[in-house]
C-alpha cells in the first residue's frame, strides 16, 4: 500500500483538470520542455525504450519499439492516434485520467508526436464518454492558448495539433486498426495485418496507436529517467499501473499500484475485500476477454508477464471480482451476449460462432441443454480462436473455455437437472430481461 | 434456413441486420450554427479525408432533429461528397445513432457483466415495468426509449444508466421505479451525472 501515486495523484482534488494546477502540482509540460528543447527525437524514443513501458491497452507490446516501427524516410504525415475508446468490460481507467487529468494525457500526445515526428495526434475517444471529451475540449483550448499546442511549440520550431474525434458505439473501434478505419469515417472493422499501422496506418501513412494510460506514462518518464521507472516496479514490468476492480467488491475503483502487488492485496486491501464477506469463487484479470483466476492463484502478482505465467492475461488491468453467488454459464452467456452483439462482422468464424455460441448457452442456461451441447460448445469456440483477423475472436472464445475448462461440472449439472443450479437474486425474475432472448 | 443440424437458426433473424429501415423524413438541413461547426471540424482533417468527418456530421443531425432520417443522410452525403449508400453504412453499423423517433430521454441501461453483477438486470426488469415497455421500445407519450446497451466503462460505479449524453450512476433496482418518477417530474437535473466530476459541469 506505500506505492505513491504518479498519474492519480491528484485525482480527488477539486480543479485537478486545470492547466494551471497541472503546471503548479503536477510539474506540467515540463517534460513537453525539456524533450523539444534539449533532446532529438530519437533521444527521446530511446529513453522511452530504456523505461521498459509496455503498452497498456491490453497487449503490453514495448511502446519505444512501436514508435522506432514508425517509418521515418517517408514523405507522407505521421500520426498519433490515442486509443480512448476504452470499452474493454470491467476497464475504465482511462476515464479517470482524461476526466481529472487531461494534461497528462496532452502533454503525452504531444511528445510522442515529437518523438516519432507527427504533427498532428487524433483522441479517438467513444461515443458514451461525452463528459469526459467536454473535459478534454477544454484542456485542449487552455493548452493551445498556454502555447503547449499549435505553432512553434515553446520556440523550438516544432508544430503540433491534437484534436479530438468522437466514436459512436463500437467495442470493435479499441482494435488499432479497426480505430484506424472508423477514423477514416468507415465501419470500424479490422484491417489485415500487415503493413502495421506503423507502415501504412491512418490515411496510409505511418502512424502510432497508443492507449491513453500509456501515454500518461510518458512525460514522467522523460523528466525522471528510464532507471527511475524501471525500479517503480518488478522486471520487465516498471512503471505505475491502474487497475480498475470492479464487481463483488466493497469498494470498486480505479487504483494506482506497483506491478509488484498481488491480486490478494489489490482485492483485500486496496478494493476493501469481497462485498458481504462471501467467499471469492474467481477472478478475471484483465478485462472480460481473459480467462478466470481461481482463489489460490491469488498471490500472483499483477503484472503482464507474472498474470501470463499463472494462465491469464493482464489485459486492461479490468479486474472483475467474483463472489460464489456466480453461475459460470450464466457469466459466459452474459459475455457472449456482448461479444455477439459487438463482432463487427467481417470474419465468418467470429460474426457466425458468437452466436452460435450465445444460442448454446441461453439453451443450456434455459435448462434445455443437452449433453452434446457441451461438446459443441467446445467446438465451435475452437473453431473460432485463431480465425479471425484480430483478437477479438479469440477474446470472444475465451469465457467459453475458461469456464468450460474450470467449472464443467457446473454445465453439467445444468443439462443434468435441466435448470439453472444457482440463480442468484441479483439475476433478473423473469427471463426475458436475462439476455435469453 | 440453418447451415448445420445441430444450430438452427430462427428464422431470417441474423443479427445486425434486424435494424429497421430508417425513415425518409423531410428536407433536411444544417442550421448556420450547425454547418459553421461542421466546416470548422472538418478543417481537421486532410483535405481529401473529409470522409473522416462523417461521425461528427451525423452527431450534429442527429443532435438537431432526435434520430436520422434518409433525408439526413442524403444532405450529410452531399456534406461529405460521398454517396449516401456510404453514409448508411455508417449508421448501420454505430449503436449511437438512431433511425427512429426516440424520446425525450434515451435510459440506456449498462448490462454488461460489472453492471450486470449488481443488478443491471434487474434494473432493466423494474425500468420495464416502471414504463410500461419493452427494451427497445418508446412509451407512448414520447417521453422515455428504454435501451440495453453494453459496458459504458464505468463499471465501479454500477449499475450505470446513460440517460442522453449523461450518466446516472449506481442506480439501484428498487429505486428504479422512483428515478423514472423524479426524471419525468423534475427533469435532468436528477442525474447523478459523473462522480468524479466534484466540481459538477462548472465549465
Amino acid at each position: 500500500m506505500a506505492f505513491e501515486p504518479i498519474l492519480t495523484k491528484h485525482v480527488r482534488e477539486p480543479d485537478s483538470f486545470t492547466l494551471d494546477f497541472y503546471v503548479k502540482h503536477d510539474r506540467g509540460y515540463e517534460a513537453l520542455r525539456t524533450a523539444v528543447t534539449t533532446m532529438k527525437p530519437s533521444d527521446v524514443i530511446e529513453r522511452v525504450k530504456d523505461s521498459g513501458l509496455r503498452g497498456r491497452g491490453g497487449a503490453g507490446f514495448p511502446t519505444g519499439l512501436k514508435w522506432q516501427f514508425v517509418l521515418k524516410d517517408t514523405p507522407k504525415p505521421k500520426y498519433i492516434c490515442c486509443n480512448a475508446d476504452e470499452s474493454e468490460p470491467g476497464t475504465f481507467k482511462d476515464h479517470v485520467l482524461m476526466e481529472r487529468n487531461p494534461h497528462l494525457l496532452i502533454e503525452g500526445c504531444a511528445i510522442g508526436c515529437y518523438a516519432i515526428g507527427a504533427k498532428v495526434a487524433y483522441i479517438y475517444i467513444r461515443g458514451e464518454f461525452y463528459h469526459v471529451q467536454l473535459m478534454l475540449e477544454h484542456a485542449i483550448e487552455e493548452a493551445y492558448r498556454a502555447g503547449f499546442l499549435g505553432k512553434n511549440i515553446l520556440g523550438s520550431g516544432f508544430d503540433c495539433d491534437v484534436f479530438i474525434h468522437r466514436g459512436a458505439g463500437a467495442y470493435e473501434a479499441g482494435e488499432e486498426t479497426a480505430l484506424i478505419e472508423s477514423l477514416e469515417g468507415k465501419r470500424a472493422q479490422p484491417r489485415l495485418k500487415p503493413p502495421f499501422p506503423a507502415v501504412a496506418g491512418l490515411y496510409r501513412c505511418p502512424t502510432a496507436v497508443n492507449n491513453v494510460e500509456t501515454l500518461c506514462n510518458v512525460p514522467s518518464i522523460v523528466l525522471n529517467g528510464a532507471e527511475w521507472y524501471v525500479a517503480l516496479g518488478p522486471e520487465k514490468n516498471g512503471g505505475p499501473k491502474l487497475y480498475c476492480i470492479s464487481g463483488h467488491v466493497k469498494k470498486p475503483g480505479v487504483y494506482e499500484a506497483s506491478m509488484r502487488t498481488t491480486l490478494k492485496e489489490l482485492i483485500y486491501d486496496y478494493a476493501g475485500g469481497m462485498l458481504d464477506d462471501r467467499p471469492l469463487k474467481a477472478v478475471i484479470p484483465g478485462g472480460s476477454s481473459v480467462p478466470l483466476l481461481l482463489p489460490d492463484q491469488l498471490d500472483t502478482p499483477a503484472s503482464f508477464d507474472a498474470i501470463q505465467k499463472a494462465g491469464s492475461l493482464l489485459g486492461s488491468a479490468g479486474i472483475i471480482v467474483l463472489d460464489d453467488t456466480v453461475c459460470m454459464v450464466w457469466l459466459a452467456m452474459n459475455l457472449l451476449n456482448f461479444y455477439r452483439h459487438e463482432s463487427c462482422g467481417k470474419c465468418t468464424p467470429c460474426r457466425e460462432g458468437t452466436d452460435w455460441l450465445l444460442k448454446l448457452l441461453q439453451r443450456i442456461e434455459r435448462g434445455e441443454g443437452r449433453p452434446k451441447d457441451l461438446d459443441l460448445l467446445f467446438g465451435v469456440s475452437s473453431n473460432i480462436t485463431g480465425k479471425t483477423l484480430c483478437a477479438f475472436g479469440d477474446a470472444a472464445a475465451t469465457p467459453v473455455l475458461t469456464t468450460m475448462k474450470l467449472f464443467r461440472a457446473e454445465y453439467e449439472a445444468h443439462v443434468r437437472e435441466g435448470r439453472c443450479v444457482l440463480p442468484s437474486e441479483w439475476r433478473a425474475r423473469q427471463p426475458v430481461f436475462a439476455a435469453h432472448h | 434456413m440453418s447451415f448445420h443440424p445441430e444450430m438452427q437458426y430462427a428464422p431470417a433473424r441474423f443479427h445486425k441486420s434486424e435494424r429497421m429501415l430508417a425513415e425518409p423524413g423531410g428536407a433536411f438541413e444544417y442550421s448556420p450554427e450547425n454547418q459553421a461547426r461542421f466546416n470548422e471540424v472538418v478543417t481537421h482533417y486532410p483535405p481529401e479525408w473529409r470522409k473522416s468527418a462523417i461521425l461528427y456530421a451525423l452527431f450534429l443531425a442527429q443532435h438537431q432533429q432526435g434520430y436520422v432520417t434518409r433525408a439526413a443522410m442524403r444532405f450529410v452525403a452531399g456534406q461529405i461528397g460521398c454517396t449516401p449508400a456510404e453514409v448508411e453504412d455508417v449508421v448501420s453499423y454505430y449503436t449511437m445513432f438512431y433511425t427512429r423517433p426516440v424520446g425525450t430521454y434515451v435510459l440506456n441501461v449498462c448490462r454488461t457483466l460489472p453492471c450486470a453483477l449488481r443488478g443491471a438486470e434487474r434494473v432493466t426488469e423494474e425500468l420495464s415495468a416502471a414504463l410500461g415497455i419493452q427494451p427497445g421500445e418508446t412509451d407512448p407519450t414520447g417521453t422515455f426509449t428504454l435501451i440495453e446497451v453494453e459496458c459504458l466503462g464505468a463499471c465501479d460505479r454500477a449499475p450505470v444508466v446513460m440517460v442522453n449524453d449523461d450518466w446516472h450512476e449506481c442506480l439501484a433496482p428498487e429505486r428504479a421505479a422512483r428515478f423514472v418518477d423524479d426524471l419525468r417530474t423534475a427533469g435532468p437535473g436528477v442525474l447523478s451525472g459523473c462522480h468524479l466530476h466534484v466540481e459538477r459541469r462548472r465549465i
